[in-house]
C-alpha cells in the first residue's frame, strides 16, 4: 500500500537561505513521526510545504499515491491535512467558536456542540464562547488542536507543541495523540526535546541545514545519539553552578501587587522575592501568566505610581522610578523579544549598543563619540562570538541566536550589580544556548545577582540556584533548585499548589 | 419651522456624508490598511458625481461615475501600498493630495453651476409624529447610508465575511497560515472604502448643497477619518459621531443666522472641534480601545 503522504526532493529557498534542499519523507497511517531538528534547521519550512502555505521550489507530493499541487492551505484541508502551528494561528479579539468558523463550516450552535464533544472525547476541554485573549496558551493549544480535529484529518501536523506546556499538559497531549494515533490517523510531530520524541514516536526523520541527515527509530538510539545526529557534534555539556559564598541583598520585591488595566494582560498579585549577590533566582512559568508584567515592574519599564518601596535596588526604592533611573543604578535588562524591544531592527550593531551602553563614555556632550561606540561593539561582537558582518550590520539581518547573543553581550558588559534575563534562549540553537547559560553562571560566579524568567524549566534546573513559579499573577515561595524536582516545580506551573 | 424642527430636518443629511466615507474607511481599517486620502477620493467624487449628473440629469449616474472614480483612486492607493508596500501614511496623503487637484480640475468649468435638489421622502406615519417628525422627511440617499451602517455592523460582528476581515486586519499571518488571501481581500475592502468615499462626495456636491464649489468637502474627509479612529473602529458609535457633527454644524448655522457675536469662523469650526473632543473622550477608554484596536493597522504585509 502506498504511504498516506510522501515527498520526494522537495526544495525551498528564502533569499539567500536554503531552508529545505532535495527532502525525501514518507508517512504511513496510524502512526507518530517525528521531524527531529535544531532551531533553524528547516522544520516549520517544511510542514508549511506539506500544508500549502508555501510551495516547494522543486520536489514532488504524493497524497496516497497521488501526485498533489498544494496551492493553499484550504487545499491541504480538503485531502485530509490539518496543522497545529509554532506560532498559533488564533485571532485574540475573536472567540473561540468564531476563530473556528473562519475555517469549519456550519453553525456557531452545531460547532460549539462539536467542540464539547470533541473536548470530552480526547481530553481537550475549552469554553466555545471564550475570547481567545482570555485564555492560557494551553487553552489556546488546546482550540488549535480542536479545530484540526474538526475537519476529520488524515493527517495532523503539530509544530512544536509541547514548547508551550508544563510536564503535566505533556503528558496530557500525548494521551491524545496516542488516541488519535489508535483511530487510524497519521500525526507528524516536530520538537527538538529528545525525550518526547523517544517516549512518543514511532520513527523520526532529523534535518540538520535544510537536509535529512538521519532516519531512524527514535526508541532505538539514545538521546545522545539523537542529539549528535540533530547538531552534527557531541552535546556540550551543562554548566551545573557550584555553590559558593552569596552577597547582600541586591533586588527585592515586597508585596507587589499590580492591577493591569490592559484587558489581554496580566494582573500581578502579592509578589515577593529577593536576590542577593552571587546567586541566580529562576522565575519558571508558562510565558501568560505574568512574566511580561513581572519583567516591565522589575525593569522599570512599568512604573508604580506610589509605593516605590515594594521594588528595592541595591537597597534603595525604585518602584516608582522610570527604566534609566533603574540602569543607573546597577540594573540591566534582556528583554524577551529581541526585535523590537532588546534591539531596533533597522539600525547597526552599534547603535543598537549605544542605546543602553551611552553610559559608559559613548556620548560627551551630547555628541556621539563614534569610534568608541564602534570599538565598543566590534569588543562585544569579538567576546560573545556573535556571527556577523561589522558592527555596522544591521541588528534585523542577524539569526535569532546571534542577536542574542549580541544583546547579552551588550548589558554583560554594562557589568550590572542586577540582571534581570527574560526568556534567554528563546528561539537559540542548542550550541548558541549552552554558550549563554555559561555565561550566565560565569557572571553570577563573578558576584552578579541574576533573575531569569524562562518556561525551559530543564534550562532552569541546570542554571539556577533558586526557582519560584508564575502562575496566573502569583509567585510560589521560592526553593532550592538542589532540594526539589521537575514534577514539583511542574505542579507549581498548572496551580496544582496554592 | 421652529429650530429644533430645522436641526431635525437636517442633522442626518449634514451627517450623511461623513458617514458614508467613514463606513468605507472602517471597513478598510478592519482589514488593517489604513488610507489616509479619505479628503481626496471625497472631493474627487465630489467633482466626478457633479460633472456625470449635471450633463446627464441622472442622480444614479451620477453616484455611479463618482464610486468609479473613488475606486480608481484608490486603487493607485492600493498599488502603491499594497503592491510596493509603501508606506501607507504617506501613499494615502499622496492620493489626497491627488484627488483634490484632479477634483479642481474637472470641476473647474462648471464653478458656481447648479443642480436641482431631489425630493425628499416622508414615511408614512413617522413623519406626521409629533417634534420628531422631520427627521422622517429625508432623501433616500439619507436612509440608504443609515441602512447601510445597521447592514455593515451585522456583516462585521456576525457574518463570516466579517470574521474573516477582522481576521486580516489583526493578524495578517495568521490569516494567510490558515489559508486566507490577505493582500485580495484588503484589495476588495480598499476598493469599497474608495466606492463609498467616492459617493459620499457625489451625496456633499449634488444632493446636500447642489453646488459646484472648489474645495467644498472643506474638510470633512479628516473628520470621516477621525470617526473611525475615535469611534473605536465600531460602526455604532461612528453613526453617533457622525450625527453629532451633523447637528452641530446645522447648530452653527442657526447661531450665524441668529446673529450671535461670534466670529463666523468660530462657529464654523465649532462642529469640528466638538466632535473631535467628544470623541477623544469615548475612545479614552483605555480598555475599549485595547479591545478594538486593529492590531495590524497600517503595517506593510508581504504576500
Ligand atoms: N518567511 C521566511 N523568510 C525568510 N527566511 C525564512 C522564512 N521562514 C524561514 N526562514 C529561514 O529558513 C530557515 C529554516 O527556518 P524554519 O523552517 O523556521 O526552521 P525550524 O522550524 O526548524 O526552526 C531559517 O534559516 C529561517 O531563518
Ligand atoms: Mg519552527
Amino acid at each position: 500500500m502506498a504511504p498516506l503522504l510522501q515527498l520526494s526532493g522537495v526544495s525551498k529557498r528564502y533569499g539567500g537561505v536554503q531552508a529545505n534542499a532535495g527532502i525525501d519523507l514518507s508517512v504511513d497511517a496510524g502512526s507518530i513521526h517525528a521531524i527531529l531538528g535544531e532551531n533553524g534547521a528547516g522544520k516549520s519550512t517544511l510542514m508549511k510545504l506539506i500544508y500549502g502555505v508555501e510551495r516547494p521550489d522543486e520536489g514532488q507530493v504524493l497524497w496516497q499515491g497521488q501526485a498533489v499541487t498544494l496551492s493553499s492551505p484550504s487545499d491541504a484541508r480538503r485531502l485530509g491535512i490539518g496543522m497545529v502551528f509554532q506560532h498559533f494561528s488564533l485571532f485574540e479579539t475573536l472567540s473561540v467558536v468564531q476563530n473556528m468558523a473562519l475555517i469549519v463550516p456550519g453553525s456557531k450552535g452545531e460547532l460549539a456542540a462539536r467542540i464539547r464533544d470533541l473536548g470530552a472525547a480526547f481530553g481537550l476541554s475549552v469554553d466555545p464562547q471564550a475570547m481567545v485573549h482570555a485564555l492560557s496558551v494551553g487553552e489556546r493549544q488546546r482550540v488549535e488542536i480542536i479545530r484540526c480535529l474538526l475537519l476529520n484529518p488524515a493527517l495532523l501536523i503539530l509544530d512544536e507543541p509541547t514548547s508551550v506546556l508544563p510536564p503535566q499538559s505533556v503528558a496530557l497531549l500525548f494521551d491524545t495523540l496516542r488516541a488519535l494515533r489508535a483511530k487510524g490517523m497519521a500525526i507528524l510531530f516536530i520538537s527538538h526535546k529528545l525525550e518526547e520524541i523517544r517516549e512518543l514516536c514511532d520513527t523520526a526523520t532529523i534535518l540538520r541545514q535544510g537536509r535529512v541527515t538521519a532516519r531512524l527509530d527514535p526508541r532505538q538510539g539514545t538521546a545522545h545519539d539523537l542529539a549528535t545526529l540533530m547538531i552534527g557534534r557531541p552535546m556540550p555539556p551543562p554548566v551545573h553552578p557550584t555553590p559558593h559564598g552569596l552577597g547582600e541583598e541586591r533586588l527585592a520585591l515586597s508585596n507587589l501587587t499590580f492591577a493591569n488595566d490592559d484587558p489581554f494582560g496580566v494582573s500581578l498579585t502579592d509578589v515577593s522575592l529577593s536576590v542577593r549577590g552571587g546567586e541566580i533566582l529562576g522565575i519558571a512559568g508558562i510565558s501568560g501568566n505574568g512574566q511580561q508584567e513581572l519583567a516591565a515592574l522589575i525593569s522599570g519599564e512599568i512604573a508604580l505610581k506610589s509605593g516605590g518601596k515594594a521594588v528595592m535596588l541595591m537597597g534603595q526604592p525604585v518602584g516608582d522610578l522610570g527604566a534609566a533611573a533603574r540602569r543607573q543604578r546597577g540594573l540591566a535588562f534582556v528583554p524577551e523579544d529581541r526585535l523590537g524591544r532588546g534591539a531596533v531592527p533597522d539600525m547597526s550593531l552599534a547603535d543598537n549598543a549605544l542605546l543602553t551602553a551611552h553610559s559608559r563614555g559613548l556620548v560627551k556632550n551630547g555628541f556621539i563619540n563614534r569610534k568608541l561606540e564602534r570599538a565598543f561593539t566590534a569588543d562585544c561582537i569579538a567576546r560573545f562570538d556573535v556571527r556577523t558582518s561589522g558592527p555596522q550590520a544591521e541588528a534585523g539581518s542577524l539569526s535569532g541566536g546571534n542577536l542574542q547573543k549580541f544583546i547579552m553581550g551588550r548589558e554583560m558588559m554594562l557589568e550590572p550589580s542586577v540582571l534581570l534575563v527574560a526568556q534567554p534562549t528563546w528561539g537559540v540553537d542548542i550550541g548558541a544556548a549552552a554558550d549563554i547559560r555559561q555565561r550566565l553562571v560565569a557572571m553570577r560566579n563573578a558576584g552578579a545577582a541574576i533573575v531569569v524568567i524562562s518556561e525551559e524549566i530543564d534550562e532552569l534546573f541546570e542554571i539556577c540556584d533558586r526557582l519560584q513559579v508564575l502562575h496566573k499573577g502569583r509567585l510560589s515561595p521560592s526553593v532550592e533548585v538542589a532540594a526539589t524536582s521537575v514534577a514539583k516545580i511542574g505542579t507549581y506551573m498548572i496551580g496544582a499548589v496554592a | 419651522m421652529t429650530i429644533l424642527a430645522f436641526i431635525l430636518a437636517g442633522t442626518l443629511a449634514a451627517a450623511t456624508p461623513l458617514l458614508l466615507a467613514a463606513l468605507g474607511e472602517l471597513i478598510v481599517e478592519r482589514a488593517g490598511v489604513l488610507n489616509l486620502g479619505l479628503e481626496g477620493m471625497m472631493a474627487l467624487g465630489a467633482a466626478v458625481g457633479f460633472v456625470v449628473t449635471y450633463n446627464t440629469h441622472s442622480p444614479v449616474l451620477g453616484f455611479a461615475g463618482a464610486a468609479l472614480a473613488g475606486i480608481a483612486l484608490s486603487m493607485v492607493f492600493a498599488t502603491l501600498a499594497l503592491g510596493f508596500m509603501a508606506n501607507q501614511v504617506a501613499a494615502g496623503l499622496a492620493i489626497g493630495v491627488l484627488g483634490l487637484g484632479l477634483s479642481s480640475l474637472i470641476g473647474k468649468p462648471l464653478e458656481s453651476q447648479t443642480l436641482d435638489a431631489p425630493g425628499k421622502l416622508a414615511i408614512p406615519v413617522l413623519a406626521d409624529l409629533p417634534v420628531i417628525g422631520p427627521l422622517f422627511e429625508q432623501d433616500v440617499v439619507v436612509y440608504l447610508t443609515f441602512g447601510l451602517a445597521v447592514v455593515i455592523w451585522a456583516v462585521l460582528n456576525h457574518s463570516k465575511l466579517g470574521l474573516i476581515i477582522r481576521a486580516v486586519g489583526e493578524n495578517p499571518h495568521a490569516a494567510r497560515a490558515i489559508g486566507f488571501r490577505v493582500l485580495r481581500i484588503r484589495l476588495a475592502a480598499v476598493a469599497f472604502g474608495g466606492a463609498m468615499a467616492g459617493m459620499a462626495g457625489a451625496y456633499a456636491s449634488t444632493i446636500y448643497t447642489p453646488l459646484w464649489a472648489d474645495g467644498m468637502i472643506a474638510g470633512r474627509g479628516w473628520i470621516a477619518v477621525a470617526l473611525v479612529v475615535f469611534g473605536t473602529w465600531a460602526a455604532g458609535r461612528i453613526v453617533f459621531g457622525a450625527v453629532l457633527f451633523g447637528a452641530l454644524s446645522l447648530g452653527g448655522l442657526i447661531a450665524q443666522a441668529a446673529g450671535v457675536a461670534l466670529p463666523s469662523q468660530l462657529l464654523a469650526s465649532l462642529p469640528y472641534a466638538v466632535t473631535i473632543v467628544m470623541l477623544a473622550v469615548i475612545s479614552s477608554n483605555r480598555r475599549r480601545m485595547r479591545l478594538n484596536t486593529v492590531a495590524s493597522l497600517g503595517q506593510p504585509f508581504a504576500g
